[in-house]
């Protein structure tokens, strides 16, 4: 069976919620948007204190090329204009909505019905894709319209569709594979036409063999889509390894990306996102979020409209135990601790995940025994205990000679080190500034 | 509720290894070698081994608290006791109490704390502890006592090991090589030596265990057996009377002991496979060339000092190969 070919690990799985059909959540009493929920410039704001708004209506629109516009999941009146904290425990600009009654925009198609034909030319659906907010789904939030715009000289020649969920716990994708079938293959070959290619691949990883079965039946009736059964192993969901694991070629180091190798990689929830998207004229402003862990009553997936505080998630899913010791917004690897559960679900919210008291703190740090397990679970073949220790000694020339710009802060080695050391907390330090440098050295140039 | 949540950066999940998960389980690996050298060589081998663990957890512990003067002491991590164990292991059975605590303080004092303790030394501890030992007490590191003396110590009858043999043998007894044990002896053990390193069988079943349990790869095991057994056969095909076949270096001597418990100690060995194996080549090398033309009958622990010292400067320009790279179209 496929995988990528350098380093990784094998986390408990911990699929809890796999079994769980999607539920749909009820609305919330306010929904908070913040202007930046993707990477690129954040949206700015069309509507103003008062306003009145409808399921559907665009609240925010894009603040550059690299940005997304943002609509309201809710229908009611815009109660204020300010900040909240979102995921990274930051206050960042948001618009509050009262929630009042139902209302849907008359434009967007409601009903389940499965559209298959579309008419549109490549450059229409990559219009329709970004007026309508999609970024990728995945949790990196990068505008889906942009990757769908080859810079001059690159050329697609396959899209390649993320279904692995190598995150444990996280289940949403999963069940929207195995319930959304049609709509993500629909959607895929949306894709195919924007970015005028003939063949796609779907990666699965092999713990989901339900969804394997079920997206190869029926892609048989969809021409140039290749279902692409993976071995388990994190972090296969990363752009990189997941086009080295399907189709064996390696993107070069930064500021080379996935276009360069022939690839344009995205996510199955942002596949259903183009569907709605393109065929129900839907804005992007509801998704899965997988609530979880080992301690909540009722792990569950649910169909939640943006902006819906974390909590109520949270309530629906049995509440939140005694002795919660830790709110993650994502997954266990490359999730972010978060600071309340008042944080509101956004277009990158893939889970909510739990931990208790004892799973929630680190183990005491010892000494570095040089054991090398970091070296071999690096997958990108970087060496993890010498880019740590550079960055806590401030060489950063050296950490820019290491490769640090490289790290895609997957978690693997800090996962792997018998001696609980820290290192991606100062690798990331070491990327964060070594980028800053090369920012400025560029800008002089 | 909200103000006790407990906020860091990911990863949060762990995969629940630790130092001493590694360092219980290299002991572990190392009980079935344990058990030859009781069989063998009995009540001697016990006092070497206890005597060289305690006084090896007993410096490790004094330095810390009334030299180093640090909070919390390591003796539990447990690699004290493996430094204890192996040192035991690369000494005779008859080796006197006072020698082996001198082995130890040299082992943990010089070896390892001078250099701040677990995870900072670059040589191999028990190897820096034995190789004093050779030198400054040649006669008794030396002669080794013949098997299956069970209630004998110091008293135990001494006789020449295969290495011996096979250096008279270099230096033109035409006749030594044939007194040598057959290759099945060698294998399971029945043979004069130090005590830890006499059953090839016995260590073979500990790499087995550790490689299963991931404590270490194959890399370096497996690149010194091999080159060892390549250049000692080639060796051996140009004069087969003066040098012992390739079978014979592989199971006699410190090889098996050093190649799978001691050149892979994590702290003294290369971080990449690729300078896993260089490392692991020049061991092997050095080994023979010890052997074969060298003053001392066994090259094992210079060969692994040597390479230690050269470990830094590996890790410098053995890197990993990164993603991406060799790939560019």
């Amino acid at each position: 069976m496929k995988t990528f070919r350098i380093g990784g690990v094998h986390p408990a799985e911990n699929k809890l919620s796999a079994g769980k059909a999607i539920q749909t959540l009820g609305l919330p009493k306010q929904a908070v948007f913040p202007l930046s929920q993707h990477i690129g410039a954040p949206a700015i704001a069309v509507v103003k204190r008062g306003d009145m708004v409808k399921v559907g209506t665009k609240i925010a629109e894009a603040g550059g090329f690299v940005s997304a516009p943002i609509y309201s999941s809710v229908s009611g009146k815009v109660s204020k204009i300010d900040t909240v904290v979102d995921a990274s425990g930051y206050r960042k600009p948001a618009i509050y909505i009262d929630v009042e009654g139902d209302e849907w925009e008359d434009s967007i198609d409601r009903t389940t019905d499965l559209v298959r034909e579309c008419s549109l030319s490549p450059e229409e659906i990559v219009a329709k894709i970004k007026e309508a907010g999609v970024v990728g789904m995945g949790g990196a939030c990068f505008p889906t319209h942009v990757k769908l715009c080859p810079p001059p000289g690159a050329k697609a020649e396959c899209v390649i569709i993320n279904g692995v969920e190598c995150e444990p716990y996280l289940t949403a994708d999963h069940r929207l594979m195995l319930e959304k079938t049609e709509e993500i293959l629909v959607g895929v070959t949306l894709l195919m036409k924007a970015v005028k290619v003939t063949k796609a691949y779907i990666g699965i990883e092999s713990n989901k063999p339900d969804a394997i079965k079920c997206m190869t039946e029926k892609a048989q009736a969809y021409p140039g889509i290749e279902v692409v059964p993976l071995k388990v192993k994190y972090p296969q969901g990363g752009e990189k390894q997941l086009i080295d694991a399907v189709i064996r070629r390696q993107v070069p180091a930064p500021p080379a990306i996935p276009i360069n190798v022939g690839a344009v990689v995205q996510n199955v929830g942002t596949a259903f996102a183009v569907y709605e998207a393109v065929m129900k004229n839907k804005p992007l402003f509801e998704r899965i979020v997988t609530v979880t862990g080992k301690s909540l009553k009722n792990p569950s997936n649910f169909l939640t409209r943006m902006g819906t505080p974390m909590s109520q998630l949270i309530e629906a899913a049995g509440g939140m135990p005694e002795d919660t010791g830790k709110l993650i917004g994502g997954g266990p690897m490359m999730g972010k601790a978060l600071v309340s559960a008042e944080v509101p679900i956004c277009k990158g919210s893939s889970g909510v995940l739990l931990m208790n008291d004892k799973e929630a703190s680190r183990a005491e740090v010892q000494p570095c025994i040089r054991c090398a397990k970091c070296v071999s679970a690096c997958p990108m073949g970087l060496e993890p205990f010498l880019l740590a220790t550079l960055s806590a000694h401030r060489e950063w020339e050296r950490v820019e000679k290491e490769d640090v710009m490289s790290c895609i802060e997957c978690g693997s080695c800090q996962f792997t080190c018998p001696s609980h050391r820290p290192m991606l907390d100062y690798i990331r330090q070491g990327k964060g500034t070594v980028g800053g440098i090369i920012r400025a050295r560029n800008a002089k140039k | 509720m909200a103000n006790k949540l407990i906020v860091s950066l990911s990863p949060h999940v762990h995969n629940n290894d630790s130092v001493q998960r590694n360092m219980y389980g290299v002991l572990i690996a190392l009980i079935p070698a344990l058990l030859v050298s009781l069989i063998y060589f009995g009540v001697g081998a016990a006092i070497v081994t206890l005597t060289s663990v305690v006084a090896c957890v007993f410096f490790e512990w004094a330095i810390t608290k009334f030299i180093l003067k640090r909070e919390k002491n390591t003796i539990l991590d447990g690699s004290a006791i493996i430094t204890g164990v192996l040192l035991a292991f690369n000494v005779p059975s008859n080796l006197p109490v006072w020698i082996i605590i001198i082995g130890a303080l040299v082992a943990i004092g010089i070896g390892k704390m001078t250099f701040g303790g677990l995870g900072c030394n670059p040589f191999n501890p028990a190897l820096v502890g034995r190789v004093f030992l050779l030198i400054s007490f040649p006669v008794q590191m030396t002669s080794w006592p013949k098997i299956g003396q069970l209630t004998s110590y110091i008293d135990a009858e001494t006789a020449a090991t295969p290495l011996s043999l096979m250096k008279q043998a270099v230096h033109g007894d035409t006749s030594a090589l044939e007194q040598l044990p057959s290759a099945f002896e060698l294998f399971i053990g029945a043979n004069g030596g130090s005590l830890g390193e006499v059953s090839a069988l016995a260590l073979l079943i500990g790499l087995v265990y550790m490689l299963w349990r991931r404590i270490i790869t194959w890399h370096i095991p497996v690149s010194i057996l091999a080159t060892v057994f390549i250049f000692a056969g080639l060796m051996h095909l140009a004069d087969p009377v003066m040098y012992a076949s390739p079978v014979v270096h592989l199971f006699t001597g410190g090889l098996m002991l050093g190649a799978i418990f001691m050149a892979t100690d994590y702290v003294t060995s290369p971080m990449t496979h690729k300078g896993m194996i260089i490392y692991g080549v020049c061991i092997g090398f050095l080994t023979v060339v010890i052997r074969n033309f060298g003053a001392y009958p066994e090259g094992m622990s210079f060969a692994i000092l040597i390479m230690n010292a050269f470990t830094p400067l590996i890790n410098n320009y053995c890197k990993p190969k990164r993603f991406g790279e060799g790939k560019k179209k």
